[in-house]
């Protein structure tokens, strides 16, 4: 079994490694629709202003997709690197969706998204604009085959356990593939990143008009960016309410995690709208609550209870001792007996196994455990409630934040009342960061609330690393951040500089600030 | 489920279809890294810099993508393979990462800011970018010859027992040798078919002395295969046909084992003709300046060394020094049937599919890249 140093490391480095890579793909996600309808729009009124448009936020585009494919490598490898018995134990699965992401969604965008910057001389305008839909396509499908992977990591469907190979296998594909967890999770991901790249256009383009320049192109971006977010944080909030409507129907620790709900309470349950969760004592200090509230939106009827976390405890001990029994079976199939028997009883057993698997970490023999081992196995099945709850709360406040700047941002370009609304481009401008924040706390609750497990119920977290050195692990992460953040500076760097040049960047000569060549060419 | 191949056949395939990935990327991401190799040498001054960048600037992105599929499919097809050559290779292979880290970044920033330190700064970023996997790649490779020291526990656990210093053993180091020299001499063949001038001309005095430097190599690799490097040979193993680990099979080392495919199956000699006579005929037609045919036959010659290494070692994968029945043959290392089954219309579909987009796009952007195009492109070319 791995050291706990070893499998806090690689924690650590995953969740690093994941955020940091989250910083980009989502603006990647949006921002490549965004272009999509600024070419639109040229192609079909042959306005240039619309090309100038699509070519300067494509560059903003551009500067920040290398980031998203430098830390996307990483992700590609290090469930080989730093997970490898998950990816022995889970591969004949998981491994499918990741490989399916690269022929089916990664080598479009990557293919196409070099003649979206160089292809512009080459190819007819329809034909441009269709390479450009073909890299939004390609890197909303890549997120697609990755949340298909990622649901299936929190809601295990379509596979079961071989004893021969020691691994869970494939079952079902249509199973795999249309997990519930699947198709909610990856539109609210989706528009979260519409959000986040509809924030960017829209601050930016605030930018321009409160200095007072580049006044068309400006008012154009901020009129695309408002309309597209406030389709795109509409959905955020309505499919993370579907996700949460799922979540509660399948990860019932979760949802019992993220609302600090340690007891069952009469149906519909109260909603907990503040207060610090206290894991040891198992009850929320200084909670506020609103009656009925979470029962009605958990289980969207009046009568459906919400389980508590002290009451799934019960449960889990329940399947913690099945478990155990499991682990014997499995333990007699491979000492060799071929019995129909022991295969019938471990078959009969087997749904427990993972839960067994959990006792390793205090029992290593795992069939010999004591009462108090259990008890911190099932103490373990609960992940940290405190800042599940907190980033929950923060994200929901800032979806509905989004949701009144995009509004009023929608109307006032609706209305043209820009000009006498100003305080709405100042708004714009300082919410750039937060969509980001938003989307980094909705990975923590959906990753951090999976734990202790990295395949729900089937394989625990402890189990899942390579047998490297903590050595290992502390060098790479240490290279990670390093490297990571160095690249970091550098790309803000860059975009604030492009960001700041605005449209004069693409050297036409018809927009303001071009003291560049191309306005002293036309001087002289 | 209907399964159209049996499981010992789709255990082939696939064997097949991981080969075909890999030749893909020794071949398309090959030049990429090549170039980058070759970007501090073969341009003097910013605007040849520009002009070699711009080269492979549209393409590169989707060449790199071979390698992420192959990773991708590696872990669908070979999960056993993709946890154990991967966390083996730990430091190796995060080595590599971080070289790759400086590809997208310098291709896309390194242009954005005029100042000549940062500009340099990048171009050494896109030559270690080009460097280190090339010599990784090849070192892992002659590694896979030599036998990697690992096992696996009751539970399947591998357990991987050498070190970084250990992979650069004498072998080792010739194949990556061997990498390195290919893939610079095909960069520079690439050069000399998409620039012209002060650029070109050096391209092809590269490309020139890489080939030598690489049939030198692979011919020493060759020798000592066929000569002083123990192969592996499996001696016992339930039915190909069966679902089963690693252990279950009994496996010797033995002399001359990697050469015994080449005498039962001797078709399979094409491989090593095609990279020595793919080499030489591509320098031939270099010096005639017939840029396509030096070009194509260079691939020939990668696709022929790639397939050298997969031919001798079949059926193995990844053998074991220290425990030869844990190796990972094509056999024990593989997904289920249904998964191997699912992936494999996968392939099929999306596989064809991306040969054909990926020819549009080089079609469309062809032609020579000259110091003239990348002046008038300053403020959107690489």
């Amino acid at each position: 079994m791995p050291s706990a140093d070893v499998v806090d490391l690689s924690r650590l480095q995953f969740a690093v490694t994941a955020l940091y890579h989250f910083l980009f793909v989502p603006l990647t996600l949006g921002l490549s629709w965004i272009l999509v309808i600024m070419e639109s729009v040229y192609v079909m009124t042959g306005k240039e202003i619309y090309r100038d448009m699509t070519k300067f936020w494509g560059k903003l585009f551009g500067i920040n997709f290398a980031m998203g494919v430098t830390t996307g490598i990483t992700m590609e490898f290090q469930f080989g690197t730093n997970w490898a018995y998950f990816s022995h134990y889970v591969g004949d699965i998981f491994g499918a969706p990741l490989a399916l992401e690269g022929l089916m969604a990664f080598f479009m965008e990557s293919t196409f998204v070099g003649l979206f910057f160089f292809g512009w001389e080459r190819l007819g305008r329809i034909q441009h604009l269709g390479v450009t839909f073909l890299v939004a396509l390609g890197s909303n499908l890549s997120a697609l085959w990755i949340l298909i992977a990622n649901a299936w990591m929190q809601y295990p469907v379509g596979a079961e356990f071989n004893a021969e190979t020691m691994r869970m296998e494939l079952t079902s594909f249509a199973d795999l593939l249309f997990n519930p967890i699947a198709g909610p999770k990856f539109v609210h991901t989706l528009a979260a990143g519409y959000t986040a790249a509809s924030m960017f256009v829209l601050g930016i383009s605030s930018y321009y008009l409160l200095r007072r320049r580049d006044h068309s192109f400006a008012v154009r971006s901020f009129a695309v960016a408002a309309g597209f977010g406030l389709a795109s944080v509409l959905s955020v909030l309505v499919l993370g309410d579907e996700s949460g409507y799922t979540t509660g129907e399948v990860q019932k620790v979760k949802l019992a995690a993220i609302e600090a709900e340690w007891d069952t309470e009469k149906p519909p349950a109260s909603f907990t709208a503040f207060g610090f969760p206290n894991q040891k004592a198992e009850r929320t200090d200084f909670a506020i609550k609103i009656p009925f509230l979470m029962g009605l939106m958990a289980t969207r009827s009046v009568d459906t209870p919400v389980t508590g976390i002290k009451e799934l405890k019960q449960e889990h001990e329940t399947r913690i001792r099945n478990g155990m029994k499991a682990y014997a079976a499995l333990q007699r199939l491979k000492s060799g007996d071929r019995s129909p028997e022991a295969k019938a009883e471990f078959d009969r057993l087997k749904a427990d196994l993972g839960y067994g698997l959990l006792l390793k970490k205090h029992a290593p023999a795992v069939v010999d455990a004591t009462p108090d081992q259990i008890r911190a196995a099932v103490d373990d099945t609960i992940p940290n409630v405190l800042p599940i709850f907190w980033s929950f709360r923060l994200m929901v406040g800032l979806g509905l934040w989004f949701l009144f700047v995009f509004a009023s941002a929608f109307i006032i370009v609706a209305r043209r009342r820009l000009a006498n609304n100003q305080w709405i481009l100042k708004l714009a401008l300082w919410s750039i960061p937060l969509p980001w924040i938003a989307i980094e706390l909705g990975w923590i609750v959906a990753e951090y609330g999976r734990q202790p497990w990295t395949i729900s119920e089937v394989l625990p977290t402890h189990l899942s690393t390579s047998s490297v050195t903590a050595t290992d692990v502390a060098t790479s992460l240490a290279g990670f951040i390093a490297f990571y953040t160095a690249l970091l500076i550098v790309e803000l760097y860059l975009m604030f500089k492009y960001a700041r040049l605005g449209p004069s960047s693409l050297g036409t000569g018809r927009y303001d600030d071009e003291s560049g060549a191309a306005v002293h060419g036309a001087h002289t | 489920m209907i399964y159209v191949f049996d499981y010992a056949t789709l255990k082939l395939i696939w064997w097949a279809l991981v080969g075909l990935l890999l030749v893909g990327f020794a071949i398309l991401d090959g030049f990429d890294l090549g170039v980058g190799i070759l970007l501090p040498f073969v341009g003097r001054g910013d605007d040849e810099r520009r002009v070699v960048l711009n080269s492979v600037g549209p393409t590169w992105e989707g060449n790199q993508v071979w390698f992420i599929t192959a990773g991708g499919a590696t872990f669908a097809a070979w999960p056993l393979v993709y946890a154990t050559a991967f966390s083996g290779f730990y430091a190796a292979l995060i080595l590599t990462l971080f070289a790759l880290f400086f590809r997208p970044v310098g291709f896309d920033y390194r242009s954005k800011v005029a100042d000549p330190r940062w500009r340099n700064w990048w171009d050494w970023g896109l030559f270690i970018g080009g460097f280190v996997p090339a010599l990784v790649f090849g070192v892992a490779f002659g590694n896979l010859l030599v036998g990697v020291p690992f096992h696996f526990d009751v539970d399947q656990r591998s357990f991987y027992t050498g070190s970084l210093v250990g992979l650069l053993n004498p072998f080792g180091l010739i194949a990556g040798i061997v990498s390195v020299a290919m893939l610079t001499m095909h960069g520079a063949l690439y050069l000399q078919l998409r620039t012209e001038g002060a650029v070109q001309a050096r391209a092809i005095r590269a490309a020139r002395i890489a080939a030598v430097i690489f049939v030198a190599a692979f011919a020493a690799a060759g020798y000592w295969v066929a000569t002083g490097l123990d192969g592996f040979q499996i001696v016992a193993m339930p039915s190909p046909d069966a679902s089963f680990v690693p252990s279950a099979k009994t496996v010797e080392r033995l002399p001359g084992a990697w050469l015994r495919n080449y005498s039962r199956h001797p078709w399979t000699v094409s491989a090593p003709l095609a990279a020595f006579g793919g080499t030489l005929m591509a320098l031939i037609a270099s010096a005639l300046r017939r840029a396509v045919l030096a070009f194509v036959l260079s691939c020939i010659a990668v696709a022929g060394v790639v397939l050298t290494a997969g031919f001798a070692l079949f059926p193995f994968i990844m053998p074991s020094s220290t425990d030869p029945a844990s190796s990972l043959t094509v056999w024990d290392a593989v997904s289920s049937h249904r998964t191997l089954q699912v992936m494999f219309w996968a392939a099929v579909i999306f596989l064809p599919l991306i040969l054909v987009y990926t020819s549009w796009v080089y079609r469309v952007m062809r032609g020579k890249v000259t110091v003239q195009h990348v002046k008038d492109g300053s403020h959107s070319l690489y």
